[in-house]
């Protein structure tokens, strides 16, 4: 993508004045520069973490210990699920924050540009200190993402200090973020352009922008707790000092529940724009969308301890949790049948960010289902901490988010660019992912059910089979994303030149402008209408 | 094992055994062998028929709209985008089938939390990594160990059918009693399942969990730990079996005699010295089953985590402090205590291995008493 803005660069020297080479990325204020680097930095993060996922399906190929220790393993599961995470999906998210919201809303740039120069290059520190404490003696951290005392406190490696100061500096770049995100919209809407206006894409992120504020900083008092029972000696999580390590949990999810709608409600924006564009039909139920999307965000502070219902919490506490847990589907809901009714009497044609996004409805619904069962208590109490959960998690976060962000990607790279990308090429990246991913995922629903924990690293014979189809899925996904690379570097490098309005049914502030982009837009804001 | 082994290599071998397979494979939850696990079975079953209904539905019409609806055939696109009375149906909807589906979860949540009136009570309590068992109404306790052997993990002997799924000392229950489970941990946090029974509870340190289950039929019932405890997370299973009431009492009688026959015994071993090659022998076996999954067998440790007893200055020189460390475990870290997980005997094996093994050629014996003389001094 970088060449993409090098041939821009080209086009509109003349009246751009920014430095040249490496000065020009490390100082540049400019939303499109830092979306860029945003998404190019997601993308090298995807296939680090991705490389620890092919070391962990490597490993459990078949039973038996064939090319890792146990302690390494449990290192790849938790960097696996920091980096795809904070590396991969959140920046990705923030880097078409940064590319489209401005373009979208009719505004010049970010509201506050240095900042967001900022939020960014702090974020490369981070994982560079991550990845480092993997070299550490007795290697990186390795108690889940999740982190939970106080295997994450009395009994973690010396790495964790290291842990703690990245997860803070990541926490300080996505609370900057969604600062930047949320007065931008507050402030610089191009005049007409009405709350009940803006596309759902910039709604779901202010909403989104508005959960990150709010819950980062609690993920940043948990890991400074970490820090202190493990260095400075608090009893946060130590019953012996007159803790309690549940509590941990609860602040945590507390964090983490919202976190996973910051991971999803981008997404459901970015749907919302493409099925429109290629049902050639105006959204159905904008409103609703946007109700939907804030009870959504509202609800997830309420659901926190459905993580926890093997944790040993009063019946009532188990009760109402599982209530509002199960009230989730119902503006989720909302949303799927919405995008349908908009399919419903369009004229759809299928490129392929409409391939994506509706691999995106089915599958990402189909990880909402197993979200409904995992609300059900009772039903948890068998489903809780097996492959039926990682099951369940990646089908929302990698055929919902990340093929949420694919289908951005393939949608706006023409506009990012100005060139169209290659159809066939495409369509072969879609088939294979799509084919790929089910082989992956789909079959964890099923070891899961049967009894396999998650997080081990050697199993029992019965799961064999399955595990093995599972690894040839996984390596096969991996690969694909490849394709994806090279579709990139080759649509960054030229093709077909793009249009402004680039797809024939496209509506919006951002296919007014040329195509590609140029470096300033909308320095005299439009009139919407 | 050898079989799939055979068959990693081709992918088109794979689906086809696969498919051949199918019956030995397990797709779905167990329906268990409780009343609670069958109503725990009936409730995944419904919800889970509920979404294929629904999804069947909403992808059919998605799927529908996708062959007729495409620009191809030459339509034109219709431009309605709401519809008041739609909306609200399909959010009325599915408000009735959650309530619908919340009433009999409602009802088996209450009945799993009702601990109260059990028969038998075990406390069961979890360490890095493996499981203790104690029976509150009689005197037996013991620990549970993987009995799966290492040479079966690094491939170098077939494995057997219940690979990792097998332990030296089961849990033993009896049939058609409510047994009720007090969890808790001695380190971080470990999760104990049986799904046949449908229970699965964390043990959390310095906490008291509660469980109960009341199984109809005699058998040997498998789990695991469900909650990641560390490097040995996935080596720490849970067997259970379930024996007539009559069998059971029988057991326990039995257990509780042994168990206090080798106290009795213990304490006549103190006047005893046992030889070098004794204690290296009883040692190297008692290290292999305890400290070797963190000190490693060559005893080396590994940097960062688990420190090294090879040339250690403890090891090398503090009799008394090594023997405390052993039995008392150092706080703050994950050496664990084994006063009581070891006898006395085990103690001194296991002491005078580490210093003579690896190079650590201190020539020193450490005998029962020794032991026995420092847990005294440190009893009070």
């Amino acid at each position: 993508m970088s060449a993409a803005v090098t041939d821009h660069e080209h086009d509109h020297e003349h009246h751009d004045h920014k430095p040249s080479g490496i000065k020009r990325w490390l100082y540049t204020t400019n939303h499109k520069d830092i979306g860029t680097m945003y998404l190019v930095f997601a993308l090298i993060m995807f296939f680090i973490g991705g490389a620890m996922a092919m070391v962990i399906r490597a490993e459990l190929f078949q039973p038996g210990m064939q090319f890792v220790e146990p302690n390494f393993f449990n290192q790849m599961t938790t960097v696996h699920g920091l980096i795809m995470v904070f590396g991969a999906v959140m920046p990705a998210f923030t880097g078409l924050a940064n590319w489209m919201i401005p373009m979208m809303i009719g505004a010049p740039d970010m509201a506050l540009p240095r900042m967001n120069n900022w939020s960014f290059w702090i974020l490369p520190f981070a994982f560079l200190i991550l990845l480092i404490s993997l070299f550490m003696p007795g290697g990186g951290p390795a108690f889940g993402w999740t982190f939970y005392a106080p295997l994450s406190t009395t009994y973690s490696g010396d790495s964790t200090a290291l842990f703690v100061f990245s997860v803070h500096i990541m926490g300080i770049s996505s609370i900057m973020g969604a600062i930047n995100v949320i007065v931008t919209i507050f402030n610089l809407r191009a005049p007409g352009m009405t709350w009940m206006k803006m596309p759902l894409f910039v709604w779901t992120w202010l909403i989104t922008a508005f959960l990150l504020i709010m819950v980062m900083p609690v993920l940043a008092g948990a890991v400074t707790m970490v820090l202190t029972d493990k260095y400075f000696g608090t009893s946060f999580f130590d019953a012996a000092g007159g803790g309690d390590p549940v509590l941990f949990q609860h602040i945590f999810w507390f964090f983490g529940h919202p976190e996973v709608y910051i991971m999803i409600l981008p997404a459901f924006g970015i749907v919302s724009s493409i099925v429109p564009t290629f049902a050639r039909k105006p959204l159905f139920g904008y409103a609703s969308m946007v109700y939907a999307t804030s009870s959504i965000a509202i609800l997830s502070f309420l659901v926190w301890a459905h993580h926890m219902f093997t944790t040993g919490m009063p019946v009532a506490g188990a009760l109402f949790f599982m209530y509002c847990t199960m009230l989730i589907a119902v503006p989720t809901g909302v949303k799927v049948f919405n995008w349908v009714a908009t399919m419903w009497r369009g004229a759809m044609t299928f490129e392929v960010p409409m391939m994506f996004a509706l691999a995106f409805i089915v599958l990402f619904t189909i990880g909402g289902f197993s979200g409904l069962m995992l609300a059900i208590t009772p039903a948890d109490f068998q489903y809780h901490d097996t492959y039926f959960v990682v099951a369940h998690f990646h089908y929302v976060l990698v055929t919902g988010a990340v093929f949420s962000i694919i289908a951005a990607a393939y949608y706006w790279l023409p506009k990012w660019t100005g060139f169209m990308y290659d159809e066939k090429l495409g369509q072969w990246h879609f088939w294979c992912s799509l084919i790929s991913v089910n082989l992956l995922f789909f079959p964890m629903h099923f070891v899961g059910l049967a009894g396999m924990p998650r997080r081990i690293p050697d199993y029992a014979l019965q799961f064999a089979d399955f595990n093995a189809f599972i690894s040839i899925g996984g390596f096969l996904f991996g690969a694909s994303q490849l394709l994806f690379v090279w579709l990139v570097v080759k649509c960054a490098r030229g093709g077909e030149k793009a249009t402004a309005q680039v797809w024939e049914g496209a509506e919006g502030l951002e296919w007014e402008v040329p195509s590609p982009a140029p470096y300033h837009t909308f320095e005299t804001p439009p009139h919407v209408k | 094992m050898t079989k799939t082994r055979s068959l990693r290599w081709s992918l088109p071998t794979l689906l086809l055994a696969a498919t051949a397979n199918a019956t030995d494979m397990p797709l779905n939850m167990t329906k268990g062998v409780t009343e609670i696990s069958r109503q725990v079975y009936d409730l995944h079953m419904t919800i889970f028929l509920i979404c294929c209904v629904i999804g069947a539905v909403v992808f059919g019409i998605m799927f529908w709209s996708i062959v007729r609806h495409r620009k191809a055939r030459g339509v034109q696109p219709a431009q309605f985008h709401e519809s008041t009375k739609v909306e609200i149906l399909w959010t009325a909807i599915p408000v009735l089938i959650l309530i619908i589906m919340a009433i009999p979860a409602t009802k088996t949540l209450i009945a799993m939390e009702d601990t109260t009136q059990a028969d038998v009570t075990v406390v069961i309590t979890g360490s890095q990594w493996k499981w203790h068992y104690k029976y509150l109404e009689h005197d037996v306790e013991y620990y549970s160990l993987l009995a799966t052997p290492k040479e079966q993990i690094v491939n170098k002997l077939a494995k057997g059918e219940n690979y990792l799924l097998e332990v030296d000392r089961p849990l033993v229950i009896p049939t058609g009693k409510k047994v009720r489970f007090l969890m808790t941990s001695d380190d971080v946090i470990h999760s104990w399942w049986v799904p046949a029974f449908a229970v699965k509870k964390d043990a959390n340190p310095g906490f008291i969990n509660e469980a109960w289950t009341r199984v109809d039929e005699p058998g040997i019932y498998r789990g695991q730990c469900a909650e990641l405890c560390g490097k040995d997370h996935g080596y720490m299973p849970v067997v259970v079996i379930a024996k007539s009431p009559a069998d059971f009492d029988t057991w326990v009688n039995g257990e509780a005699e042994r168990i206090a026959k080798a106290k009795a015994e213990e304490q006549e071993l103190l006047a005893m010295n046992m030889g070098m090659d004794e204690l290296m022998d009883v040692g190297e076996r008692t290290y292999t089953a305890y400290c070797a999954a963190c000190h490693q067998p060559n005893g080396e440790g590994l940097p960062g985590i688990f420190p090294a007893l090879k040339g250690s200055s403890m090891a090398l020189a503090d009799i008394p402090g090594h023997i405390n460390i052993v039995l008392n475990g150092k706080t703050g870290t994950a050496m664990q205590a084994y006063a009581k997980q070891l006898s006395l005997k085990e103690i001194a094996a296991v002491i005078t291995y580490e210093r003579n093994a690896w190079g650590n050629n201190t020539g020193e014996l450490v005998q029962a008493a020794d032991v026995y003389a420092v847990m005294q001094g440190k009893g009070e």
